[in-house]
């Protein structure tokens, strides 16, 4: 099992990068929640978006849309950076043998 | 055929269904029984969460809060689906790699510390106990209300079914129960709305319906002007306290969600880390389906009913409805005492206004005779209000039912493994065998249903001010705990378990201070103090505050203690990456 692993500082570069992923995508979630469905909410309502006044429709219908998308970018993003850095699960032999071998793999 | 046999019909077939489902899956190992042998896929997992996740409380009482909130009611949109975003970017995936069983795990070996992992436990209990009463208590009404038992019988079928499946099948049983839940819950939620946003705005999508036409004008437009006659106020503009109560409200409810363990444990059940993510994802989307729809619900129903009761022009005598041509779903909900009419000026018509508002009162109207117009009854009688068959009333009780038994379950799953598997087989026996375990899982759920079925039969009255508790003690003490435990490595025992106290203290302070003691009345320590004291934040969102309290100490307190174990280091950076 050790001789797949790959060296220690790829870690450390998978772990920044999907940090930096993490950021953008928290601060499009803040500002789709909070940014547009509270803060700036009395702003946006003076647009109008057929029957919705824009910051009433962010904040029980857009944001929630903007949340599914954001999860599977993210879900896209790390599948590519697991492929990257070669962090490829092989389709779980160590689940069968039980959780405890795969504690004590490390 | 009418609502009752229907009803019988539809429940007794859905419940058919759970029962065969649990007999077909049943559990035989530890692992099948708490994350169902960890094999379900991505998909399957989202729907089971989904289910797992939408209460009773999201199925009947959230559109029935938005109706009389309006825009206020935002923060529960927002905060019960942003959470989903947060579980996916900073616990799912990692918790899933560690690939253990439960929460408490994860604390106690993280933290090299078996008083974390109790801490861990008691949070878990009460949080689980306090929503699975509110779980029993919706199952027991709605099999009191339409099958016409008293309340108790409801409750004892209620708990019978639960304990089948949830004790014979474990995690397995459960999710793939919940799997079929999600689908009679979905179909029964979206079905009436479909049918009312056609009958209203001639769309039959209800979120393209609510900001479609009404008579030529933007439905939301004349809800706004309909209701603003009557001394309401805005629906579209008003909000939940001040921008910083809905701004701190809004994220209680988004790190509560991502702190419940018995969503956390959803993510154990999938075989790849990859899934983990991509299974939130999936959940999230289930949910979202829900979630749109109810401000539609909500604004058409609030529609429907203020103009049922007001049917003319505001101040003529003849524009408020005569209460003897009232409907037949108003007699209905009178009985259930729910909906409560007082004629105030003896005129036989129904004046209802906001009457705080002296200057809306037209001549003659001596109050507000509307006097109880319980929220909790418009999803129920949404589709007795727009006239639908008696198919569709029946399979919203089914919907209303399964949305409570796959919660309960799912709760019910939470708190028996933090018994068997945290307290027992980690602290008190860690010599017992898999099977004597799985024996003692199956008795902690027996136990379980026991006290959720006791406090349903006695509901303390409190049962909507526990909620707040639940959500604060998730969002003030779990999700911080998990979130440190994996992007810090610097973060110890010490600061763990300070911030866990601290945190919980600060939020279980402030709540009891405003609502007495465990809820019991006039018990506030601090003597008076004015209401939402800090800020202007209401008791219910203070978990927003609880938790950065817990940030701060658990920093504080750690870097003046010592540093981690190596082998806590070494599990945090196995947990960052996937694969072996």
């Amino acid at each position: 099992m050790a001789d797949t692993d790959p060296p220690h500082n790829n870690r450390q570069a998978y772990w920044r990068e999907n940090l930096r992923i993490m950021t953008y995508i928290m601060a499009i979630w803040f500002f789709v929640s909070f940014g547009c469905g509270i803060l700036f909410v009395e702003q946006l309502n003076k647009i109008n978006l057929g029957g919705f006044q824009f910051g009433f429709w962010m904040a029980q219908q857009g944001s929630i849309y903007v949340f599914v998308i954001l999860i599977f970018i993210y879900v896209r993003m790390m599948n590519n950076l697991d492929k990257k850095y070669s962090f490829t699960e092989m389709e779980e032999l160590q689940s069968d043998s039980g959780p405890e071998e795969e504690a004590d793999g490390r | 055929m009418d609502v009752k046999s229907w009803t019988y019909i539809i429940v007794g077939l859905s419940f058919a269904s759970y029962i065969g489902i649990a007999i077909w899956c049943k559990a035989k190992s530890t692992k099948e029984f708490y994350v169902a042998g960890g094999g379900v896929s991505p998909i399957a997992n989202g729907m089971a969460t989904a289910a797992d996740w939408m209460s009773a409380a999201s199925f009947i009482s959230m559109a029935g809060l938005i109706a009389f909130s309006g825009y206020g009611g935002s923060v529960f949109l927002m905060g019960w689906t942003g959470g989903y975003v947060l579980l996916a970017l900073m616990l799912a995936p990692y918790l899933r790699k560690y690939g253990k069983f439960t929460v408490p795990e994860f604390i106690g070996e993280r933290y090299y510390s078996k008083t974390a992992r109790v801490v861990a436990v008691v949070c878990l209990i009460i949080i689980s106990v306090t929503y699975v009463i509110g779980q029993m208590k919706g199952v027991g009404v709605a099999f009191s209300r339409f099958l016409e038992t008293d309340y108790n019988t409801g409750l004892f079928v209620g708990m019978g079914i639960v304990f089948f499946y949830a004790v014979l099948g474990g995690m397995k049983g459960i999710t793939y129960t919940q799997i079929v839940q999600y689908v009679v819950l979905i179909f029964a939620y979206t079905v009436p709305a479909i049918f009312i946003s056609l009958e209203l705005t001639g769309n039959p999508i209800p979120q393209l319906g609510l900001g479609g036409n009404v008579d030529g004008i933007p439905l939301l437009q004349k809800l706004d002007t309909v209701i603003t006659d009557l001394g309401f106020s805005q629906y579209t503009t008003s909000t939940m306290g001040s921008k910083l109560n809905m701004f701190a409200y809004t994220l209680s409810l988004m790190i509560g969600t991502a702190g419940l363990p018995h969503v956390i444990i959803r993510f154990f059940t999938v075989p790849k880390v990859s899934d983990a993510r991509l299974s939130a994802g999936w959940a999230l989307v289930f949910i979202a389906i829900l979630y749109t729809t109810a401000p539609a619900v909500a604004a058409m129903a609030r529609l429907n009913l203020t103009q049922t009761i007001q049917p003319g022009a505001v101040g003529t005598p003849e524009g408020s409805l005569e209460y003897n041509k009232r409907p037949e779903w108003f007699k209905n909900w009178e009985k259930t005492g729910l909906l409560k009419y007082e004629d105030k000026n003896m005129d036989g018509h129904i004046q209802y206004y906001n009457d705080s508002n002296e200057a809306f009162a037209q001549s003659g109207w001596q109050g507000n005779e509307m006097t109880t117009v319980d929220k909790d009854i418009i999803v129920l009688a949404n589709p007795e209000i727009a006239k639908l068959p008696g198919w569709v009333v029946a399979l919203v009780v089914a919907g209303g039912l399964a949305a409570a038994l796959s919660t309960a379950a799912g709760l019910l799953l939470a708190i028996s493994s933090a018994i068997s598997h945290d307290l027992l087989k980690g602290i008190l026996k860690p010599e017992i065998t898999e099977k004597e375990e799985l024996n003692a899982s199956r008795v902690a759920m027996v136990g379980a249903i026991a006290l959720a079925g006791y406090f349903g039969l006695n509901p303390p009255d409190f049962a909507a001010g526990t909620v707040a508790i639940a959500f604060g003690l998730a969002a003030s003490s779990i999700f911080p705990v998990l979130m440190m435990g994996i992007f810090s490595k610097r973060m110890n025992k010490q600061g763990a378990i300070a911030g866990m106290i601290a945190g919980l203290g600060v939020t279980l302070l402030y709540v009891f201070q405003h609502k007495g003691i465990m809820f019991i009345p006039n018990t506030s320590f601090l003597g008076t103090m004015k209401e939402n004291w800090f800020l202007g934040i209401t008791p219910n969102a203070f978990g927003a505050v609880g938790a950065i309290v817990n940030f701060a100490v658990a920093f504080a307190v750690s870097s003046n203690t010592e540093e981690p174990t190596q082998e806590a280091k070494d599990l945090v950076e196995r947990i960052r990456t996937p694969g072996n």
